[in-house]
């Protein structure tokens, strides 16, 4: 039932990946994104896909969530792919009716698909390894220096902390009421659409008013522990960039350079 | 006719790294008519076990048995009316049952269940009637107030009215007195015991209160991590101390008062389960000392 989900993707778990700092895992996301898009030669894809396999490989996690994270995005791939694969002029492979099918188009559809793949799964990766209250921390500190113009980093961040806290609290809670509701006959699985909308308010009324009574609870025990925002706020668990960092950092820019290289001599 | 729980065993979230066995190899029956309090520490599996009984939960292996019938009998459909009609035989109120109200008056949250169960407006009506006469809420006074006015006991009271206005044969209650003020407990405590006596609903009651188990219960279920400890009547349960300990739990405190007595020299009879019965021990202690 609904105690079944997880929450975000995170994998718990010690490997490189999940001891690197959480910052610096987001900026060379973002640098190897840009990468994916910049260096569009058949040899940097080959590197990109050994680095993807590899990184999932020394995280620890299992191979199905790769798969399960690609799931979702299956079918804007396939048609990316078939649009591709249709709509690109060259030699023709076959003709079905008015649509030419060719080599060049072929080709072109499995690079654009391998780029969303790579796009995926390194993003999924960010996820899979990083707790998602490192993940709202780290991103308090990287917008940070926006706080000079106004961008209420340190809110947000707060805002995202308390809707992640209480995402795995109130599906328990749905659970529970559901639960409670089907022990007085509710039936949340017959019925048609309109049967099943009425059944939905005898779950959504007590849901709510936990939640605001919840809020009402938590919003007090930070006040009775002087919260005031952000201002002077120290850390529990203070980031610090360590030495796998920089040589992850530094792997990085390396990897850039070769391909930055192969990519102005043609190869 | 009876509860049978045969080798249960229930994983939760299985196959992931989060997979939990909260039920090892459960098999017990529960009688019909008795009184059964299920005790053990957090965690031991007890709310896990009582969801089973209405089919809330369905065994990852084994079996539930309400009469005879299978909760999760799946073959014909037949098969699958039996086991809702059996699962509609057990009653359930949850810790903290008021968090399950939703109507704007306290009839028609009460009547939602009889709704469910398709009965006409006069039936309901009647149902209504008699489950808050059982809680003790006075119809005329209070089917017009919205639930939420009313006090924290109350809104329990009206909670397990809703589950009462079923008419179940079998009552489930998880620590129905949590969070309740001293008053408020000893009534409800009355009227469940009242509920037992007078309907003969067969009742099973999770508690850590070791006092009202021992007041209450006619037979005691001990848990721990997800396993039967011990299974058997008040008396004899609060006298397996090992047990007891293993489970992390307390005998009720006039036992635990008369054994300091016994210690401290008087020679007085441990065995007493509520008060009265403590204080008769005493009086007999005392009158052989003197006489």
């Amino acid at each position: 039932m609904l105690s079944d989900i997880t929450i975000g993707q995170y994998f718990p778990g010690g490997s490189l990946l999940h001891r690197m700092d959480p910052r610096v895992k987001i900026v060379l996301l973002f640098f190897f994104l840009i990468g994916i898009f910049f260096f569009d030669t058949v040899g940097a894809y080959i590197v990109f896909s050994l680095l993807t396999g590899g990184l999932f490989y020394f995280s620890g996690i299992p191979m199905r969530m790769m798969t399960k994270s690609l799931r979702p995005l299956l079918w804007i791939i396939l048609f990316t792919f078939a649009i591709h694969l249709f709509s690109t002029p060259g030699e023709d492979i076959a003709r079905i009716w008015m649509f030419h099918v060719t080599w060049e188009g072929l080709g072109k559809g499995i690079f654009i698909s391998l780029r969303l793949v790579l796009l995926i799964l390194l993003s999924s990766l960010l996820t899979f390894t990083t707790s998602p209250l490192k993940l709202t921390d780290a991103l308090e500190r990287l917008l940070s220096p926006l706080k000079r113009v106004g961008v209420p980093a340190h809110e947000l961040a707060m805002m995202m902390t308390i809707a992640l806290r209480f995402i795995p609290t109130l599906i328990e809670e749905t659970d529970k009421i559901m639960k409670a509701q089907q022990s007085r006959g509710s039936d949340f699985t017959t019925g048609n659409l309109m049967q099943r909308a009425k059944q939905i308010v005898p779950v959504l009324v007590p849901l709510f008013i936990s939640a605001f009574r919840r809020a009402d609870e938590l919003a007090m025990a930070m006040e009775a522990r002087c919260y005031h925002g952000g201002e002077g706020r120290t850390q529990m668990k203070v980031l610090r960039v360590s030495s796998i960092d920089y040589v992850a950092c530094g792997a990085s820019v390396l990897l850039c350079g070769m391909l930055a290289l192969l990519k102005w001599n043609n190869l | 006719m009876s509860i049978e729980i045969k080798n249960v065993t229930y994983t939760y979230m299985p196959k992931t790294p989060f997979e939990r066995t909260a039920l090892k190899d459960v098999d017990l029956v529960i009688e019909e008519g008795s009184f059964t309090a299920i005790a053990g520490h957090t965690g031991s599996g007890k709310s896990t076990l009582v969801q089973h009984l209405n089919g809330l939960l369905e065994p990852t292996s084994g079996q539930v048995l309400v009469d005879g019938v299978d909760l999760n009998g799946k073959g014909s459909k037949s098969e699958k009316l039996a086991a809702r009609d059996a699962r509609r035989k057990v009653g359930m109120v949850f810790q903290y049952a008021e968090h399950q109200l939703f109507e704007e008056t306290i009839f028609a949250d009460i009547a939602f269940a009889p709704r469910n169960l398709g009965l006409g407006e006069e039936d309901v009506e009647a149902r209504v009637k008699e489950a808050m006469s059982l809680v003790g809420l006075g119809y005329e006074e209070f089917k017009d107030k919205s639930p939420f006015q009313l006090s924290g006991g109350q809104m329990r009271r009206v909670a397990i009215a809703g589950i009462l206005a079923m008419q179940p044969k079998y009552l489930v209650l998880d620590e129905p007195t949590a969070g309740l003020d001293a008053a408020g407990k000893n009534k409800l405590i009355q009227e469940i015991l009242q509920l037992h006596e007078k309907k003969h609903i067969t009742m099973i009651f999770v508690s850590h209160n070791m006092d009202d188990i021992a007041c209450l219960a006619d037979k005691v279920l001990f848990m721990n991590q997800g396993r039967v400890l011990l299974y058997d009547t008040p008396a004899r349960a609060f006298q397996a101390k090992d047990t007891l300990q293993e489970a992390g739990l307390c005998p009720p405190q006039i036992m635990s008062f008369l054994e300091d007595l016994r210690d401290a020299g008087i020679p007085v009879d441990t065995n007493a389960l509520t008060v009265e019965e403590g204080i008769a021990n005493i009086m007999k202690a005392v009158k052989g000392k003197n006489g």
